[in-house]
């Protein structure tokens, strides 16, 4: 069925956005195996080839692009089908994954097993046999979660060349639905940083302007979903390390519930923020993401005994959809995110994300959280802390770097100054006189208390709605080296994402718009929050805010070019 | 009978040679302390002080009281006591003392990247049980915190504990002092008992160019128990430590063996004029891998903090912690502490809170078997002396075997006699413990009766006895195969007397010469002839009628 879905930004965007496809009253074929074709020539689909996109003149409303689809659910059609094999899609990947790597080197390691591994999968279909649910989909796993078979550095050089003895519980998860690891992602040294610029190894580039860093510390992971060097990727999220590259890179980025996924073998950095999330070009790649590694584990006393529910099932077909599939949703637009020291462009993207729900339904309101500018400074003092903490086993006795010294200090002091970045170094010596005696009450246990006062705001704010929306950085991808010589800027542009984290509640960031720069324009991200464990009203609501979405294709020049 | 167990000991180990008796001997003793020796002596230096350490040396023991007139010593006490769970405190790592080293460990216990502590459920319910066994008020919401240091040992870089709210405060412990040493009953105080996991061990090279880290012992769980301030001498923290290790004994929460390091005591002394409310300034003392180097440990180093007051120079008593050296009795300093150590505590965010509910609480109550002071009460009651009462409630498994013997019957007193005497001389020599023998408190129940009825005599009983112990078998049994019954009839008694008599003219002849102590000889005679069967009392009987009579 045609959607019938008013899309009143289909004007609006068409004088401000500096598209290169021309809008004209499009219609999407009904018929799935054509809109897969679709995507598969994303390239050929934003060049506005005609004969790939059907014109439905009786259509009464204007329609663009196709929506993105699962990826994964295509791959899984084409192997079921044999219209592919694994090894076929593993090939495409691995090529682009080599053509494109050297400008936007997410990876810091490729597996060597892909093909193999592929191979298998092909030989499991030929056989007949039950194929798990993400067989012979390519993930990319940030390279702090622990894989047994590939180095896990944590984007630190105190870890180069360090290879777990064991699989992260999400990774093992992955594994066993039939997912092949293609690599472990660039990151900003165990977390921490938001450009990926802090890697210990090398700088990753967002692909729709290489000049630009892809966001972070989840850069690697970013823009590799968003160069399509894999098909979905792991990464984790402390303070908005999902999310901000998400936005920055035009993906879709999921952070769970804090305790939702496993942190066992994730390597921590503040462990009560901590949480595995993952990235997809889709929606519904995430949800399909987070069903496969969600659940209770016995080996992550935080992670939680919560139900888990088919994230997938609930996400209805576009073709589905009533007029108003959101109708009666409460939206809150957090009223300080959208403020002053918020790039124009994003704010004007974020309030025409809140008509377009609007549209589609939902009742937008603006609602006050008001201990939302102390949480950033409570985020770093309590991440700081913990990762003093966290950090210290990396000493340089049982694994990892370890310096030659005469005496035990110098081969603790060695190890470390040699071992770390800078960043690094300067959270270790935040968070270790934050915990120092005499400080404690005045940082710590202040920072805690501005945590419950944040978790409590979440709760009224999200008792009187049903999700809440703000941008997911203050401002669209910004210039390699911008911000390297000044950490407070940095910082400053987490405000929007550590609340989340502090509250310990879901969020997920879907593409929502595009902001001047580069050469195709920055991707916008919208940052959508719930109450803890509402994952699938999330995704329910993002996967019919991103379906109806139909003027904007989130593929970046890079693969177009 | 109390002598055949102190004697030879009692030069060494006061009042814990009881114990050992009952524990069988670690071959592996000597290579603890070897190691731990190695461990410390890099650090240690010799102290400057001018105080004349001879002096104290050559002060024999027992002038220690005399030594400290006019001053108090204020000892408090940290004991930690090594949990017997089957599981590390937060992996699933198995721990036996003496493996080879880094064989019991796991990515979790190494700290490798990415792992995650998760609580042993085990650990909590040893620690209810000992925190309710020492009278404590118990948190019904606890947490563990992070203690941060850096040592090769420690592998995460931080030791999971619990800081502000342990699991069990406010409680104290009762015991009996030994009669030996005048006795008596205290009462000290329990600060608190915490949750934590032990550290590694770190092996030095003999050159001490290198050091290994053995990380077997990384995360086994401990009960740190921190007394209040009350103990007075060497002794009484000495009889503290071991009432502590015979209460993780009779709970089954530890095997408290301190060769092992399974009970690890550190102590605080301070010496004070008497009279004076402030503490003086306190010394750690560590190194204590026996109750009796606890003991004497301590009075040196009261002698010595004593004398450094009384010489004027109390200004040479610094906070410090010093370390006991068996060879030379003497304490050493190891090091001075420059102000506060700053361990950086926060709770623990990988794991939950504790929360304690009323029914399990309740639960581990009921469960408790009877504790020692209980246990000594009943004795009491049972019109025991104090010694036999230490004696027998100082081992669980002795007192188990005891009281399952009087639940079958015996008399108290008798069998307190059979377990105290031969019992233990056996076990002694075999370097056996008490369950590990192949006598059951059934059979000493019916050989006590078996004398007591007269079936067989005191002396058959010792034999038969021997044989119970190192080959098992009944009493019932053993005297019918051997044909032990006591002879009782006086008519056979009567003719073995004749015989012996008619064999024996010349001593009767000497005897009724007036050698009346020749009687012995007569009695021995008769009772070789009956094989050891005749009763003795109506042997006597006869025999004195015959001697005297028949003239």
């Amino acid at each position: 069925m045609p959607p019938a879905i008013q899309n009143p930004r289909f004007l609006l965007s068409q004088c401000r956005l500096p598209f290169h496809f021309t809008p004209a009253p499009l219609q999407l074929p009904p018929n799935p195996s054509l809109r897969r074709q679709l995507h598969r020539s994303a390239a050929s689909a934003l060049s506005s080839d005609p004969q790939t996109i059907s014109r439905d003149p009786k259509s009464p409303y204007p329609s663009l692009p196709s929506p993105p689809s699962s990826q994964i659910l295509s791959i899984r059609e084409s192997l079921l089908s044999r219209q592919r094999t694994a090894a076929d899609i593993a090939d495409e990947y691995l090529d682009r994954l080599r053509r494109t790597e050297p400008q936007i080197r997410s990876f810091l390691h490729v597996s060597e097993t892909v093909m193999r591994e592929a191979e298998e999968v092909d030989r499991l279909v030929e056989s007949g046999a039950a194929l798990g649910p993400l067989a012979g989909v390519l993930i990319g796993v940030k390279d702090n979660i622990c894989t047994a078979d590939m180095p896990s550095t944590g984007g630190s050089k105190i870890l180069e060349g360090y290879r777990p003895a064991f699989d992260a519980t999400a990774v093992r998860m992955l594994k066993e639905a039939g997912a092949i690891v293609i690599g472990k992602t660039n990151m900003d040294e165990f977390g921490m940083g938001s450009t990926t610029e802090g890697s210990g190894f090398q700088v990753t580039a967002n692909p729709w302007d290489i000049s630009r860093v892809p966001g972070g510390s989840s850069g690697g992971s970013a823009a590799a979903v968003s160069a399509k060097q894999c098909v979905v990727s792991l990464g984790s999220d402390t303070g908005g390390s999902v999310r901000q590259p998400a936005s920055f890179c035009g993906v879709v980025g999921l952070k769970p519930t804090y305790g939702r996924v496993s942190r066992y073998g994730l390597m921590a950095y503040a462990s009560s923020l901590d949480v595995i999330g993952c990235f997809g070009s889709s929606v519904i790649d995430t949800a399909i993401i987070l069903n496969a590694v969600s659940g209770h584990d016995r080996f992550d006393a935080t992670s939680s005994t919560h139900e888990v529910p088919e994230y997938a099932s609930c996400l209805i077909s576009i073709d589905d959809l009533d007029s108003k599939p959101l109708k009666g949703l409460r939206v809150g637009m957090i009223r300080e995110t959208i403020g002053d020291g918020v790039d124009m462009g994003v704010v004007s993207s974020i309030k025409d994300s809140a008509l377009h729900l609007e549209e589609l339904g939902a009742i937008v309101t603006e609602v006050s959280l008001p201990s939302f500018s102390l949480g950033l400074p409570a985020y770093y003092i309590l991440a700081s802390s913990e990762a003093s903490s966290n950090l210290s086993r990396y000493d340089g006795v049982r694994y990892g770097n370890q310096a030659t010294a005469d005496e035990l200090n110098y081969l603790y002091g060695d190890s470390r100054a040699e071992g770390f970045g800078p960043e690094v170094k300067m959270r270790i010596l935040m968070g270790t006189y934050a915990l120092s005696a005499g400080y404690y009450d005045a940082y710590y246990k202040r920072a805690q208390q501005v945590r419950t006062l944040v978790r409590k705001s979440f709760k009224d704010a999200l008792d009187k709605n049903d999700i809440l929306i703000s941008p997911a950085a203050p401002s669209p991808a910004y210039k390699i080296g911008e911000k390297v010589n000044d950490p407070l800027a940095m910082y400053a542009g987490d405000i929007m994402t550590v609340n989340v984290n502090l509250a310990g509640v879901p969020a997920l960031v879907a593409p929502c718009g595009f902001v001047e720069g580069g050469i195709a324009g920055l991707p916008v991200g919208l940052q959508m929050i719930a109450s803890a464990f509402n994952e699938d009203k999330l995704l329910r609501v993002g996967h019919i805010f991103e379906q109806t979405l139909q003027n904007f294709k989130f593929v970046p020049p890079l693969l177009t070019e | 009978m109390a002598l055949i167990c102190h004697g030879g000991i009692i030069a060494n180990s006061l009042f814990l040679s009881k114990s050992a008796l009952f524990t069988r001997s670690s071959s592996s003793l000597f290579h603890t302390l070897q190691a731990l020796k190695a461990r410390v002596s890099p650090r240690a230096e010799s102290t400057t002080s001018t105080l004349k350490e001879e002096l104290i040396q050559a002060t024999p023991k027992r002038a220690v009281e005399q030594n400290t007139h006019g001053f108090e010593a204020i000892i408090g006490i940290e004991t930690h006591v090594q949990l017997s769970t089957l599981t590390k405190a937060f992996c699933s790592c198995p721990y036996l003392y003496g493996s080879q080293p880094n064989t019991t460990i796991c990515p979790i216990c190494m700290g490798h990247p990415g792992t995650l502590p998760v609580l042993n459920s085990k650990v909590i319910d040893f620690a209810v049980k000992l925190g309710l066994a020492l009278n404590c008020k118990l948190s019904m919401t606890s947490k563990f915190d992070r203690k941060q240091y850096f040592y090769p040992d420690l592998p995460k870089g931080y030791q999971i504990s619990q800081f502000d709210i342990p699991i069990a405060t406010n409680g104290f412990i009762d015991l009996d002092l030994p009669v030996e040493f005048g006795g008596g009953h205290r009462r000290f105080g329990i600060t608190r008992v915490h949750m934590e996991e032990d550290a590694g061990k770190l092996l030095h090279s003999e050159t001490g160019s290198y050091s290994q880290v053995d990380l077997n012992r990384a995360g086994v769980p401990l009960l740190e128990i921190v007394s209040e301030p009350d103990m007075r001498s060497g002794l009484e923290a000495a009889e503290y430590a071991a009432e502590i290790q015979r209460l993780v004994r009779y709970l089954g929460i530890s095997n408290g063996n301190m060769q092992e390091g399974s009970l690890r005591c550190d102590v605080n002394v301070s010496v004070r004029p008497i009279g004076q409310l402030k503490f003086g300034t306190k010394v750690e003392i560590k190194n204590l891998n026996s109750f009796s180097a606890m003991n004497r440990a301590i009075d040196y180093e009261i002698s010595r903090q004593v004398l450094l007051h009384s010489q004027g120079q109390s200004e040479q008593i610094v906070q410090e912690t010093r370390l006991w050296e068996d060879g030379a009795q003497k304490t050493f300093t190891m090091r001075k502490k420059e102000g506060l150590a700053d361990y950086r505590y926060f709770p623990e965010p990988d794991l939950p809170e504790v929360v304690l509910t009323k029914d399990y609480v309740d639960k581990i109550h009921q469960s408790l078997p009877e504790l020692p002071e209980a246990k000594r009460r009943r004795y009491e009651q049972l019109g025991l002396t104090m010694q036999d009462v230490l004696f027998l409630a100082n081992d669980n498994h002795v007192a188990e075997f005891f009281d399952t013997t009087i639940e079958n019957g015996a008399d108290a007193k008798l069998a307190a006699n059979w377990i105290m005497s031969d019992i233990a001389a056996f076990l002694k020599n075999e370097r056996l413990s008490i369950n590990e023998v192949k006598l059951t408190p059934f059979e000493l129940s019916e050989l006590i009766a078996s004398i007591k009825n007269g079936t067989i005599s005191g002396k058959i009983g010792k034999e038969i006895l021997i044989e119970l112990l190192s080959k098992g078998g009944t009493v019932k049994s053993l005297i019918e195969e051997k044909d032990l019954v006591q002879i009782v009839d006086p008519t056979v008694i009567e003719a073995l007397v004749d015989k012996v008599l008619a064999a024996n003219p010349k001593q009767l002849q000497q005897y009724r010469g007036g050698k009346t102590k020749l009687q012995g000889f007569f009695a021995g005679q008769v009772m070789k002839e009956s094989k050891g069967k005749a009763n003795p009392l109506v042997l006597n009987k006869i025999l004195i009628e015959k001697l005297k009579g028949d003239s």
